[in-house]
């Protein structure tokens, strides 16, 4: 039996609202298949299945809000015969004291467990209702179908104005919650580095050249491309750190910073930048783009991001340092890509240029291995044509 | 057109009606004849049909239940009077074992079309042996139906589909309803089969029958008062209970309190109350409540009995229980 569980799609998600199931029991569903659409704070996420299987059961119905980590479904492993043990429990745990049991309190329970009647909870559900925000006035305050009705009517009348501020608002809080995080557990350190780009640019104007219109590269790509060569080398820079230590990634799933023009931004995954040639993944961060600001992004894309790479394009400054998305460990950032005064052999010339920084996680590198990462990335960007391969 | 009876004359009526119009049906039981019976429910039958229809019997029970199933095999539609439930216990191996259990053991050769009426619950002031409501009992009994009339009209009308009804049909009357006057509607037809809302309501449902449903009307009268439109159903049928027309009502108001005489545990209420937890958890906005009688005796005094017994107040504190 396998427990299809309720992915973070994102360091800072602690809740996702179930929005629709897309299997139903019975379904057999592939590695990798969008099975539910599942609403974060920030956009709505097609969720994948991590394995493949058959659905069981379907434990958590729409449209309701729930923890990271809730068991949502269950699937029967390929060969399961349905109504098999459920999943044995985990390594014994030492014996738990046998303390006397707690007299059930009424008063604990209460402290416990909302109360919420059936036929509220059942109304809030159907009416997408979110319960934790209402105030009961039934029987020891439990929530009554009286008070769901009261407030369905209410988000009925308010809600077009609203539920964009609450968005955008939700959306804003999250952002603080996860960056607030990051600068209050992440001792950060930041290097930097001005990476010429005359060739870069160079080869590109040859390359776009033989290209189609709608196929050709822009600079971004090439960045995201050397990011991805360059980590190789480095891998204390690439993974996550959690709680039982620090996890290289075997690959650069590199999240790609996008601002929302609503405000706000979102930093998808680009899966495994380093083994793409060049056209895909150009045709998959226009993709990423454009589903990111209709909203529609898939789980895996939300949650894989080993590494965040922002890069403020031709509107940017000079340059930027990040803050570093949690559980990752690194943030490279680039500026504008302008013409800078360039001294090289004693003269003094003019060449396009790009300041590349590092913010990373010093409980994890040392100032002294990311500045060889970016020196990597510089000599990297240099060999262009070897970046397409 | 309808007309002014007590309780007492429209059980009477109801005998004399099936005395008249079947030859088969008689009547016998303790203090039946000559003493009009204890409730004086039988009062001048002795006199208009005789000794052969109506029989004064031995006081037991067993034997007298047991002969009226004998009767009903042998092609007779007995009613057997037993003068309150507490001493029906006696004749409880003639109606389980016997009366219940008879088509199912004779493979549907044989039917007992038997009706046993017998008075119950408390409030005369008749101590721990003549006060207890064991209807409920019954109520869990496959092979038998079980009536609780608390109208003038089912008083009137229910004995008739009883003694059509191929097997053992028991009626319970409550003491304290004998004296009960009420308007009887003609003409007026019922049934035995389902249970019937007294009082329109949408906040609350009462879900009571017998002794307790007018205190169930007066604590809707008393609640509707306050602001809380409570709808009281009448179960009349205690078995088989009519699932319909609780959840209909449950659902609409989405409380129940269930107010029965017998005592709290394994109660007919705790039946119904179960019954609604499995078919209407998700319409339910507050535990289901009960109203029932203290774990007692039922004492003799005045005073002890009343507070033993579910009241107006107590229904109304319970409804209101329900509410914020």
């Amino acid at each position: 039996m396998i427990e299809f569980k309720l992915p973070s799609l994102g360091a800072d998600m602690e809740t996702g609202t179930l929005l629709q199931w897309l299997v139903k029991p019975g379904d057999v569903v592939k590695k990798g298949q969008v099975v539910a659409v599942v609403d974060t704070s920030k956009a709505a996420v097609d969720v994948e299945a991590w394995q493949e299987g058959t659905v069981a059961e379907l434990l958590v119905m729409p449209v309701k809000k729930i923890p990271v980590g809730t068991v949502l479904a269950t699937l029967l492993e390929p060969g399961e015969a349905p109504g098999s043990a459920r999943p044995a429990p985990g390594p014994a745990a030492a014996p738990a004291p046998l303390a006397e049991p707690a007299a059930p309190s009424e008063a604990a329970a209460r402290a416990s467990r909302r109360m919420v009647s059936p036929a509220a909870r059942k109304h809030a559900q159907e009416h997408g209702i979110d319960i934790d925000s209402l105030t009961g006035t039934g029987p020891h305050g439990a929530l009554t179908l009286e008070d769901v009705e009261r407030a369905a009517r209410q988000e009925a009348v308010a809600k077009p104005p609203v539920a964009l501020g609450d968005k955008t608002a939700e959306m804003r809080r999250a952002i603080a919650a996860a960056m607030a995080r990051s600068k209050r557990e992440i001792p950060h350190y930041y290097v930097a580095e001005t990476i010429p780009m005359g060739k870069v640019l160079a080869w590109l104007a040859q390359e776009n050249m033989k290209r189609s219109m709608t196929d050709r590269l822009l600079p971004a790509v090439l960045l995201l491309k050397a990011v991805a060569v360059a980590l190789v080398r480095f891998p204390e820079l690439n993974g996550l750190l959690g709680d039982d230590g620090f996890h290289a990634a075997p690959k650069a799933h590199i999240g790609v910073a996008i601002s929302l023009r609503q405000g706000g931004l979102i930093a998808p995954a680009l899966l495994d930048v380093g083994a793409k040639p060049l056209s895909q993944l150009m045709r998959e961060l226009t993709d990423l783009v454009k589903r990111c600001r209709a909203g529609s992004l898939r789980s895996s894309e939300m949650s894989e991001p080993t590494i965040t790479v922002t890069n403020l394009g031709d509107q940017g400054t000079a340059e930027v340092f990040g803050v570093i998305y949690p559980p990752q460990v690194a943030l490279v950032g680039f500026g504008r890509i302008m013409e800078r005064p360039w001294a090289e052999s004693g003269g003094l010339k003019v060449v396009p240029a790009t300041t590349a920084s590092l913010s990373a996680d010093h409980r994890v590198s040392d100032g002294h291995r990311g500045a060889l990462f970016l020196i990597e990335l510089r000599e990297v960007l240099q060999r262009p044509e070897e970046l397409d391969r | 057109m309808s007309r002014t009876l007590t309780y007492r004359d429209a059980l009477r009526e109801a005998l004399r009606e099936a005395l008249v119009g079947d030859s088969r049906v008689f009547l016998m039981g303790e203090d039946v004849g000559r003493y009009g019976g204890t409730y004086a429910v039988s009062k001048g039958l002795l006199e208009e049909f005789g000794p052969e229809r109506i029989r004064d019997t031995p006081l037991s029970e067993l034997a007298f239940t047991g002969a009226g199933i004998g009767a009903a095999l042998g092609g007779l539609r007995p009613i057997v009077e037993v003068m309150t439930v507490n001493f029906s216990l006696l004749a409880l191996d003639q109606i389980v074992n016997t009366a219940a259990a008879y088509r199912h053991m004779s493979g549907g050769q044989f039917s007992i079309p038997l009706v046993i009426r017998m008075a119950t619950g408390a409030g005369r002031q008749v101590a721990a042996q003549h006060s207890h409501s064991l209807e409920g009992w019954y109520a869990g009994i496959p092979g038998i139906k079980v009536l609780a009339p608390a109208s003038i009209e089912d008083a009137r009308h229910m004995l008739a589909p009883a003694l059509a009804d191929p097997d053992p049909v028991l009626i319970f009357e409550h003491v304290g309803l004998y004296n009960m006057e009420g308007e009887l509607p003609e003409p007026c037809v019922v049934d035995i089969r389902s249970a019937k809302v007294r009082r329109e309501g949408k906040d609350a449902t009462i879900v009571t029958y017998g002794g307790s449903l007018a205190k169930a009307l007066q604590a809707a009268e008393s609640l509707a008062a306050q602001g809380i439109a409570a709808e009281v159903i009448d179960l009349r049928v205690l078995r088989p209970l009519d699932d319909a027309t609780i959840m209909a009502s449950v659902r609409k108001c989405r409380r129940a309190v269930i107010v029965d005489e017998g005592w709290r545990s394994v109660s007919l209420a705790a039946e119904v109350a179960a019954r609604i937890v499995e078919q209407a958890f998700y319409e339910l906005d507050a535990p289901v409540a009960r109203v029932c009688s203290a774990e007692v005796p039922i004492p003799y005094a005045k005073h002890m009995e009343e507070a033993a017994l579910p009241q107006v107040d107590k229904i109304v504190t319970a409804v209101k229980g329900l509410f914020g």
